[in-house]
Protein backbone atom coordinates (compact mmCIF):
# COMPACT_ATOMS: atom_id res chain seq x y z
CA UNK A 1 0.00 0.00 0.00
CA UNK A 2 1.00 3.69 -0.36
CA UNK A 3 0.34 6.27 2.52
CA UNK A 4 1.05 5.90 6.12
CA UNK A 5 1.94 2.65 8.72
CA UNK A 6 1.18 3.97 12.50
CA UNK A 7 2.57 1.25 14.57
CA UNK A 8 0.75 1.77 18.22
CA UNK A 9 2.41 -0.02 21.35
CA UNK A 10 0.28 0.24 23.69
CA UNK A 11 0.04 -1.10 28.25
CA UNK A 12 -2.42 -3.71 26.20
CA UNK A 13 -1.37 -4.93 22.75
CA UNK A 14 -0.43 -3.57 19.34
CA UNK A 15 -2.72 -1.61 16.98
CA UNK A 16 -1.71 -0.61 13.74
CA UNK A 17 -3.22 2.61 11.86
CA UNK A 18 -3.05 2.89 8.36
CA UNK A 19 -4.30 5.34 5.68
CA UNK A 20 -3.66 7.13 2.42
CA UNK A 21 -0.94 9.75 1.74
CA UNK A 22 -3.73 12.13 2.44
CA UNK A 23 -3.94 10.94 6.00
CA UNK A 24 -7.79 11.69 6.54
CA UNK A 25 -9.31 8.60 6.85
CA UNK A 26 -7.38 6.15 9.37
CA UNK A 27 -8.34 1.92 9.65
CA UNK A 28 -7.50 1.01 13.16
CA UNK A 29 -6.05 -3.28 13.06
CA UNK A 30 -5.79 -4.99 16.51
CA UNK A 31 -4.94 -5.62 18.89
CA UNK A 32 -2.26 -7.78 18.25
CA UNK A 33 -0.57 -9.40 21.68
CA UNK A 34 -3.51 -8.73 23.54
CA UNK A 35 -3.12 -8.22 26.89
CA UNK A 36 0.79 -7.57 26.86
CA UNK A 37 2.71 -4.79 27.09
CA UNK A 38 4.25 -3.48 24.17
CA UNK A 39 6.95 -1.44 24.87
CA UNK A 40 7.58 -0.52 21.32
CA UNK A 41 6.77 -1.62 17.57
CA UNK A 42 8.73 -0.32 14.25
CA UNK A 43 9.85 -1.65 11.28
CA UNK A 44 13.12 -1.46 9.08
CA UNK A 45 13.74 0.97 6.76
CA UNK A 46 15.41 -1.60 4.44
CA UNK A 47 11.92 -3.63 4.16
CA UNK A 48 9.16 -1.74 5.34
CA UNK A 49 7.37 -5.16 5.55
CA UNK A 50 9.89 -6.32 8.59
CA UNK A 51 8.36 -4.85 11.32
CA UNK A 52 9.75 -6.10 15.17
CA UNK A 53 8.16 -5.85 18.48
CA UNK A 54 8.95 -5.94 22.07
CA UNK A 55 6.47 -7.67 23.90
CA UNK A 56 6.61 -8.22 27.48
CA UNK A 57 4.93 -8.71 30.66
CA UNK A 58 5.92 -8.31 34.48
CA UNK A 59 4.37 -12.10 34.96
CA UNK A 60 5.62 -13.94 32.20
CA UNK A 61 8.94 -11.74 31.00
CA UNK A 62 10.21 -11.12 27.23
CA UNK A 63 9.09 -11.82 24.01
CA UNK A 64 10.28 -10.47 21.10
CA UNK A 65 7.96 -10.80 17.80
CA UNK A 66 8.73 -10.68 14.22
CA UNK A 67 6.45 -9.80 10.96
CA UNK A 68 7.29 -10.09 7.59
CA UNK A 69 4.16 -9.06 5.56
CA UNK A 70 4.22 -5.64 7.38
CA UNK A 71 2.21 -6.85 10.36
CA UNK A 72 -0.45 -9.17 8.75
CA UNK A 73 0.81 -12.53 10.54
CA UNK A 74 3.44 -12.23 13.09
CA UNK A 75 6.40 -15.10 14.48
CA UNK A 76 7.84 -15.19 17.72
CA UNK A 77 11.72 -14.87 17.56
CA UNK A 78 14.69 -15.29 20.48
CA UNK A 79 13.94 -13.89 23.79
CA UNK A 80 17.12 -14.12 25.38
CA UNK A 81 19.26 -11.14 26.44
CA UNK A 82 22.02 -12.58 28.31
CA UNK A 83 24.69 -9.82 29.94
CA UNK A 84 28.26 -10.79 28.61
CA UNK A 85 30.44 -11.36 31.66
CA UNK A 86 30.11 -10.52 35.16
CA UNK A 87 26.38 -8.31 35.23
CA UNK A 88 28.15 -5.88 37.69
CA UNK A 89 26.59 -3.74 39.33
CA UNK A 90 24.53 -0.19 39.53
CA UNK A 91 22.99 2.35 41.93
CA UNK A 92 19.67 1.46 43.49
CA UNK A 93 17.09 4.51 44.57
CA UNK A 94 18.63 4.40 47.62
CA UNK A 95 21.73 4.73 46.96
CA UNK A 96 22.86 0.69 47.51
CA UNK A 97 24.18 -1.09 44.77
CA UNK A 98 22.43 -3.89 43.02
CA UNK A 99 23.62 -6.46 40.43
CA UNK A 100 22.45 -5.98 36.52
CA UNK A 101 19.03 -7.92 35.91
CA UNK A 102 17.45 -7.95 32.40
CA UNK A 103 13.51 -6.55 32.63
CA UNK A 104 12.41 -5.95 29.66
CA UNK A 105 13.50 -4.46 25.91
CA UNK A 106 12.26 -0.61 25.28
CA UNK A 107 13.35 -0.12 22.50
CA UNK A 108 14.17 -1.72 19.20
CA UNK A 109 16.31 0.11 16.43
CA UNK A 110 16.73 -1.73 13.12
CA UNK A 111 19.70 -0.93 11.26
CA UNK A 112 19.54 1.61 8.23
CA UNK A 113 20.41 -1.25 5.22
CA UNK A 114 19.99 -4.94 6.98
CA UNK A 115 16.63 -5.98 7.88
CA UNK A 116 18.36 -8.78 9.93
CA UNK A 117 20.21 -6.59 12.06
CA UNK A 118 18.49 -4.80 14.94
CA UNK A 119 19.95 -2.86 18.12
CA UNK A 120 17.54 -2.99 21.32
CA UNK A 121 17.78 -0.82 24.20
CA UNK A 122 16.72 -3.11 27.46
CA UNK A 123 16.12 -2.61 31.44
CA UNK A 124 18.81 -3.09 33.12
CA UNK A 125 20.54 -0.92 30.58
CA UNK A 126 22.40 -2.35 28.26
CA UNK A 127 22.28 -2.85 24.30
CA UNK A 128 22.30 -5.74 22.18
CA UNK A 129 22.09 -6.54 18.80
CA UNK A 130 20.88 -9.16 16.13
CA UNK A 131 21.74 -10.28 12.86
CA UNK A 132 19.94 -12.45 12.09
CA UNK A 133 16.48 -11.37 12.25
CA UNK A 134 16.04 -11.58 16.10
CA UNK A 135 16.49 -15.60 16.49
CA UNK A 136 19.54 -15.15 18.67
CA UNK A 137 20.97 -11.81 20.54
CA UNK A 138 24.34 -10.60 21.95
CA UNK A 139 25.18 -7.61 23.77
CA UNK A 140 27.70 -5.46 22.63
CA UNK A 141 29.31 -4.86 26.53
CA UNK A 142 31.51 -2.25 25.76
CA UNK A 143 28.44 0.43 26.88
CA UNK A 144 28.09 -1.63 30.49
CA UNK A 145 31.54 -1.87 30.56
CA UNK A 146 32.33 1.43 30.10
CA UNK A 147 33.43 1.55 33.74
CA UNK A 148 30.96 4.26 34.70
CA UNK A 149 28.04 1.74 35.59
CA UNK A 150 28.45 1.99 39.63
CA UNK A 151 27.52 5.41 38.83
CA UNK A 152 24.03 4.82 36.95
CA UNK A 153 21.12 4.48 38.30
CA UNK A 154 17.32 3.69 37.43
CA UNK A 155 14.87 6.47 36.56
CA UNK A 156 11.11 6.32 37.76
CA UNK A 157 10.22 4.03 34.75
CA UNK A 158 13.42 1.80 35.20
CA UNK A 159 17.39 2.00 34.16
CA UNK A 160 16.32 1.66 30.79
CA UNK A 161 18.31 2.31 27.55
CA UNK A 162 15.58 4.42 25.37
CA UNK A 163 17.45 5.94 22.62
CA UNK A 164 19.34 4.41 19.79
CA UNK A 165 20.73 6.95 16.95
CA UNK A 166 22.16 5.46 14.14
CA UNK A 167 24.36 7.94 11.98
CA UNK A 168 23.37 7.47 8.02
CA UNK A 169 26.63 9.64 6.94
CA UNK A 170 29.07 7.47 9.53
CA UNK A 171 28.12 4.07 10.30
CA UNK A 172 30.84 3.61 12.73
CA UNK A 173 29.14 6.21 14.86
CA UNK A 174 26.16 5.32 17.55
CA UNK A 175 24.49 7.64 20.19
CA UNK A 176 22.58 6.09 23.08
CA UNK A 177 20.49 7.55 26.34
CA UNK A 178 20.42 6.06 29.28
CA UNK A 179 17.50 7.10 32.00
CA UNK A 180 19.32 8.19 34.28
CA UNK A 181 23.46 8.12 33.31
CA UNK A 182 22.65 9.98 30.11
CA UNK A 183 24.08 9.98 26.77
CA UNK A 184 26.65 7.67 25.05
CA UNK A 185 28.76 8.04 22.21
CA UNK A 186 30.78 4.99 20.26
CA UNK A 187 32.80 6.02 16.55
CA UNK A 188 33.68 1.98 16.54
CA UNK A 189 30.25 0.33 16.00
CA UNK A 190 29.43 0.08 19.36
CA UNK A 191 32.63 -1.72 20.74
CA UNK A 192 33.55 1.29 22.75
CA UNK A 193 31.92 4.33 24.61
CA UNK A 194 32.21 7.98 25.84
CA UNK A 195 29.94 9.74 27.87
CA UNK A 196 28.37 12.35 26.15
CA UNK A 197 26.63 15.08 28.61
CA UNK A 198 28.97 17.76 28.76
CA UNK A 199 26.63 20.60 29.24
CA UNK A 200 23.96 19.08 30.58
CA UNK A 201 22.49 20.48 34.13
CA UNK A 202 20.76 18.58 36.35
CA UNK A 203 19.88 19.69 39.88
CA UNK A 204 18.47 16.60 41.06
CA UNK A 205 22.11 14.54 41.24
CA UNK A 206 24.80 15.62 43.86
CA UNK A 207 26.84 16.88 41.27
CA UNK A 208 24.71 19.00 38.67
CA UNK A 209 27.22 19.04 35.85
CA UNK A 210 28.18 15.49 36.53
CA UNK A 211 30.07 13.17 33.88
CA UNK A 212 27.04 10.50 33.95
CA UNK A 213 24.01 10.19 35.76
CA UNK A 214 21.66 12.55 34.09
CA UNK A 215 18.40 11.65 32.98
CA UNK A 216 18.12 11.90 29.31
CA UNK A 217 14.51 11.28 28.43
CA UNK A 218 15.05 11.05 24.35
CA UNK A 219 16.97 12.40 21.82
CA UNK A 220 16.34 12.89 17.82
CA UNK A 221 18.23 14.24 14.86
CA UNK A 222 17.39 14.87 11.67
CA UNK A 223 19.08 11.86 8.90
CA UNK A 224 20.62 14.94 6.77
CA UNK A 225 22.03 16.34 9.73
CA UNK A 226 23.05 14.10 12.32
CA UNK A 227 25.89 16.36 14.07
CA UNK A 228 23.13 18.27 15.57
CA UNK A 229 20.78 16.38 18.33
CA UNK A 230 18.15 17.42 20.46
CA UNK A 231 17.18 16.61 23.67
CA UNK A 232 14.06 16.33 26.13
CA UNK A 233 16.01 15.99 29.55
CA UNK A 234 13.83 15.42 32.56
CA UNK A 235 14.09 19.01 32.56
CA UNK A 236 15.29 21.36 29.85
CA UNK A 237 15.60 20.78 26.49
CA UNK A 238 18.46 20.71 25.12
CA UNK A 239 20.78 20.99 21.66
CA UNK A 240 24.52 19.55 20.28
CA UNK A 241 25.78 20.69 17.37
CA UNK A 242 28.73 18.50 17.23
CA UNK A 243 27.44 15.27 17.91
CA UNK A 244 27.12 15.22 21.33
CA UNK A 245 29.98 16.79 22.26
CA UNK A 246 28.43 19.88 24.04
CA UNK A 247 25.26 20.70 24.69
CA UNK A 248 23.23 23.98 25.51
CA UNK A 249 19.77 24.86 26.67
CA UNK A 250 16.81 25.82 23.87
CA UNK A 251 13.89 25.78 26.10
CA UNK A 252 13.30 29.10 25.40
CA UNK A 253 9.88 30.64 25.81
CA UNK A 254 8.28 26.79 26.64
CA UNK A 255 6.19 27.09 29.68
CA UNK A 256 7.59 24.03 30.70
CA UNK A 257 10.88 22.28 29.96
CA UNK A 258 9.77 19.14 31.46
CA UNK A 259 8.42 16.33 29.03
CA UNK A 260 9.40 13.09 27.81
CA UNK A 261 9.36 12.96 23.25
CA UNK A 262 11.30 14.77 21.43
CA UNK A 263 11.03 14.57 17.59
CA UNK A 264 12.61 16.65 14.46
CA UNK A 265 10.15 17.54 11.10
CA UNK A 266 11.20 15.41 7.97
CA UNK A 267 11.96 18.10 5.76
CA UNK A 268 13.25 20.79 7.90
CA UNK A 269 16.18 19.97 10.78
CA UNK A 270 15.29 23.41 12.42
CA UNK A 271 11.57 22.42 13.02
CA UNK A 272 10.98 20.60 16.63
CA UNK A 273 8.47 18.95 18.51
CA UNK A 274 8.17 18.47 22.73
CA UNK A 275 4.97 18.30 24.66
CA UNK A 276 5.53 20.01 27.97
CA UNK A 277 4.31 18.16 31.19
CA UNK A 278 3.42 20.70 34.32
CA UNK A 279 6.57 19.03 36.52
CA UNK A 280 8.35 15.86 37.40
CA UNK A 281 5.84 14.93 39.89
CA UNK A 282 2.70 16.08 37.44
CA UNK A 283 2.76 14.35 34.75
CA UNK A 284 0.22 16.41 32.68
CA UNK A 285 -0.27 19.16 30.37
CA UNK A 286 -0.08 22.64 32.34
CA UNK A 287 -3.89 23.95 32.72
CA UNK A 288 -4.88 20.77 31.08
CA UNK A 289 -4.15 21.96 27.89
CA UNK A 290 -2.98 19.25 25.84
CA UNK A 291 -0.71 21.61 23.52
CA UNK A 292 2.57 20.29 20.99
CA UNK A 293 5.55 23.28 21.24
CA UNK A 294 6.94 23.51 17.89
CA UNK A 295 10.08 26.19 17.08
CA UNK A 296 11.04 26.40 13.95
CA UNK A 297 14.58 27.84 14.54
CA UNK A 298 16.01 25.16 16.22
CA UNK A 299 15.06 26.06 19.31
CA UNK A 300 14.18 29.43 21.89
CA UNK A 301 11.65 30.05 20.07
CA UNK A 302 8.40 28.44 20.58
CA UNK A 303 4.59 28.32 19.35
CA UNK A 304 1.81 26.48 20.94
CA UNK A 305 -0.37 24.24 18.68
CA UNK A 306 -3.37 23.41 19.52
CA UNK A 307 -5.69 23.61 17.15
CA UNK A 308 -7.60 19.97 17.09
CA UNK A 309 -6.18 19.51 20.82
CA UNK A 310 -8.24 19.09 23.98
CA UNK A 311 -7.63 22.59 25.48
CA UNK A 312 -9.47 21.73 28.86
CA UNK A 313 -9.53 18.96 31.57
CA UNK A 314 -6.69 17.06 29.44
CA UNK A 315 -4.40 15.42 32.28
CA UNK A 316 -2.52 12.64 30.25
CA UNK A 317 1.10 11.86 29.57
CA UNK A 318 3.25 11.41 26.15
CA UNK A 319 5.75 9.17 26.75
CA UNK A 320 9.52 9.26 25.56
CA UNK A 321 9.15 6.61 22.68
CA UNK A 322 5.37 8.01 21.70
CA UNK A 323 6.23 10.18 19.03
CA UNK A 324 7.13 10.12 15.40
CA UNK A 325 6.66 11.80 12.16
CA UNK A 326 6.13 10.76 8.41
CA UNK A 327 8.22 11.65 5.92
CA UNK A 328 5.37 12.85 3.11
CA UNK A 329 4.86 16.33 2.48
CA UNK A 330 3.68 17.90 4.33
CA UNK A 331 5.32 16.49 7.34
CA UNK A 332 2.91 14.15 9.19
CA UNK A 333 3.37 14.28 13.04
CA UNK A 334 2.08 11.68 15.52
CA UNK A 335 1.58 10.66 19.31
CA UNK A 336 -0.17 8.99 21.32
CA UNK A 337 -0.93 9.65 25.15
CA UNK A 338 -1.43 7.70 28.46
CA UNK A 339 -5.40 8.10 28.08
CA UNK A 340 -5.20 6.12 24.76
CA UNK A 341 -5.67 8.62 22.15
CA UNK A 342 -3.41 8.77 19.52
CA UNK A 343 -3.17 12.06 17.53
CA UNK A 344 -2.03 12.68 13.90
CA UNK A 345 -1.53 16.10 11.54
CA UNK A 346 -1.00 16.06 7.94
CA UNK A 347 -0.05 19.57 8.32
CA UNK A 348 3.15 19.82 10.37
CA UNK A 349 1.36 20.35 13.20
CA UNK A 350 -0.82 23.17 12.31
CA UNK A 351 -3.72 21.31 13.07
CA UNK A 352 -5.23 17.66 14.80
CA UNK A 353 -6.79 15.36 14.37
CA UNK A 354 -7.92 12.27 16.42
CA UNK A 355 -6.83 8.45 14.63
CA UNK A 356 -7.79 6.46 17.97
CA UNK A 357 -9.85 7.31 20.36
CA UNK A 358 -10.17 4.72 23.03
CA UNK A 359 -6.83 2.74 22.82
CA UNK A 360 -5.19 1.24 26.19
CA UNK A 361 -2.48 3.51 27.79
CA UNK A 362 0.14 4.60 24.42
CA UNK A 363 3.65 3.26 25.47
CA UNK A 364 5.18 3.69 21.77
CA UNK A 365 4.36 5.68 18.22
CA UNK A 366 6.24 4.77 15.22
CA UNK A 367 5.39 5.84 11.55
CA UNK A 368 6.47 4.13 8.47
CA UNK A 369 5.97 6.15 5.25
CA UNK A 370 4.41 3.93 2.60
CA UNK A 371 5.53 4.72 -0.87
CA UNK B 1 -0.72 -38.07 29.34
CA UNK B 2 -0.27 -35.31 31.63
CA UNK B 3 -2.70 -32.34 31.27
CA UNK B 4 -1.49 -28.70 31.32
CA UNK B 5 -3.87 -25.01 31.70
CA UNK B 6 -1.86 -22.20 30.19
CA UNK B 7 -2.72 -18.61 31.88
CA UNK B 8 -4.94 -16.77 29.16
CA UNK B 9 -1.61 -15.01 28.22
CA UNK B 10 0.57 -17.85 27.20
CA UNK B 11 -2.38 -19.49 25.72
CA UNK B 12 -2.53 -16.51 23.29
CA UNK B 13 1.00 -16.15 22.63
CA UNK B 14 0.99 -20.60 22.09
CA UNK B 15 -2.04 -19.85 20.10
CA UNK B 16 -4.05 -22.93 21.90
CA UNK B 17 -7.45 -22.85 23.55
CA UNK B 18 -7.93 -25.19 26.65
CA UNK B 19 -5.85 -28.11 27.66
CA UNK B 20 -2.25 -28.87 26.31
CA UNK B 21 -1.44 -32.67 26.63
CA UNK B 22 1.95 -33.33 27.21
CA UNK B 23 3.67 -37.38 26.51
CA UNK B 24 6.40 -37.07 30.19
CA UNK B 25 8.37 -40.12 31.08
CA UNK B 26 7.90 -41.25 34.82
CA UNK B 27 8.43 -40.50 37.13
CA UNK B 28 7.05 -36.71 35.78
CA UNK B 29 8.53 -34.17 37.73
CA UNK B 30 8.00 -30.13 36.95
CA UNK B 31 11.30 -29.87 35.29
CA UNK B 32 10.41 -32.56 32.81
CA UNK B 33 7.07 -31.19 32.77
CA UNK B 34 8.52 -27.61 31.73
CA UNK B 35 11.07 -29.23 29.25
CA UNK B 36 8.72 -30.94 27.48
CA UNK B 37 6.29 -27.84 27.86
CA UNK B 38 9.04 -25.27 25.91
CA UNK B 39 10.08 -28.34 23.04
CA UNK B 40 6.76 -28.22 22.01
CA UNK B 41 6.23 -24.37 22.60
CA UNK B 42 9.42 -22.75 21.84
CA UNK B 43 8.00 -19.24 21.97
CA UNK B 44 7.39 -20.35 26.63
CA UNK B 45 11.14 -20.57 26.71
CA UNK B 46 11.71 -17.95 29.45
CA UNK B 47 8.14 -16.93 30.42
CA UNK B 48 7.23 -19.19 33.05
CA UNK B 49 11.03 -19.86 34.28
CA UNK B 50 14.22 -18.06 33.64
CA UNK B 51 15.75 -19.60 30.50
CA UNK B 52 19.60 -19.67 32.43
CA UNK B 53 19.25 -20.59 36.14
CA UNK B 54 15.45 -22.26 35.06
CA UNK B 55 14.38 -20.36 38.45
CA UNK B 56 10.40 -20.33 38.69
CA UNK B 57 9.31 -16.26 37.17
CA UNK B 58 7.84 -14.55 40.35
CA UNK B 59 4.80 -13.97 39.18
CA UNK B 60 4.29 -17.48 38.35
CA UNK B 61 2.36 -20.64 40.25
CA UNK B 62 2.14 -23.86 40.07
CA UNK B 63 -0.87 -25.44 41.48
CA UNK B 64 -2.20 -29.02 41.41
CA UNK B 65 -4.52 -31.14 43.58
CA UNK B 66 -5.33 -28.21 45.30
CA UNK B 67 -2.08 -27.53 46.44
CA UNK B 68 0.28 -24.78 45.79
CA UNK B 69 3.76 -26.41 44.15
CA UNK B 70 5.19 -23.26 43.35
CA UNK B 71 8.14 -23.73 45.88
CA UNK B 72 8.56 -27.48 45.38
CA UNK B 73 11.92 -28.91 44.26
CA UNK B 74 11.89 -29.01 40.33
CA UNK B 75 12.77 -32.29 40.70
CA UNK B 76 10.22 -33.21 43.06
CA UNK B 77 7.66 -36.09 41.71
CA UNK B 78 4.31 -34.45 40.83
CA UNK B 79 1.14 -36.33 42.09
CA UNK B 80 0.52 -39.62 40.25
CA UNK B 81 -3.00 -37.68 40.24
CA UNK B 82 -1.60 -35.37 37.44
CA UNK B 83 1.12 -38.13 36.50
CA UNK B 84 -1.94 -40.04 35.34
CA UNK B 85 -3.72 -36.69 33.75
CA UNK B 86 -6.79 -37.36 35.98
CA UNK B 87 -5.85 -33.56 37.61
CA UNK B 88 -4.77 -30.69 35.55
CA UNK B 89 -1.24 -29.29 36.13
CA UNK B 90 -2.46 -25.28 36.53
CA UNK B 91 0.15 -22.36 35.52
CA UNK B 92 -1.25 -19.94 36.55
CA UNK B 93 -0.04 -15.88 36.72
CA UNK B 94 -0.17 -14.57 40.29
CA UNK B 95 -2.76 -12.54 41.63
CA UNK B 96 -1.32 -8.49 41.14
CA UNK B 97 -3.16 -6.08 39.49
CA UNK B 98 -3.48 -5.59 36.11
Amino acid sequence: MKGVRVLVGTKKGAFILTASKKRQSWKIDGPHFAGWEIYHMTGSPADPNRLYASQTSSWFGQVIQRSSDGGKTWETVGNEFKYKGEPGQHQWYDGSLRPWEFKRVWHLEPSLDDPDEVYAGVEDAALFRTKNGGKSWDELPGLRGHGSGPQWAPGAGGMCLHTILLDPSRPERMTIAISAAGVFRSEDRGKTWQPSNKGLVSLYIPDPKAEVGHCVHRIASHPDRPDVLFMQKHWDVMRSDDAGANWYEISGNLPTDFGFPIAVHAHDPETIYVVPIKSDSEHYPPDGKLRVYRSRSGGNEWKALTKGLPQKNCYVNVLRDAMSVDRHDPCGIYFGTTGGQVYASNDEGNSWQTIAGHLPAVLSVEVQTLS
Amino acid sequence: MIRVQLPAPLRRLTKTEGIVELEISTPVTQRKLLDALELRFPMLRGTTRDQQTKKRRAYVRFFACGEDLSDASPDAVLPQAVASGKELFLIVGALAGG
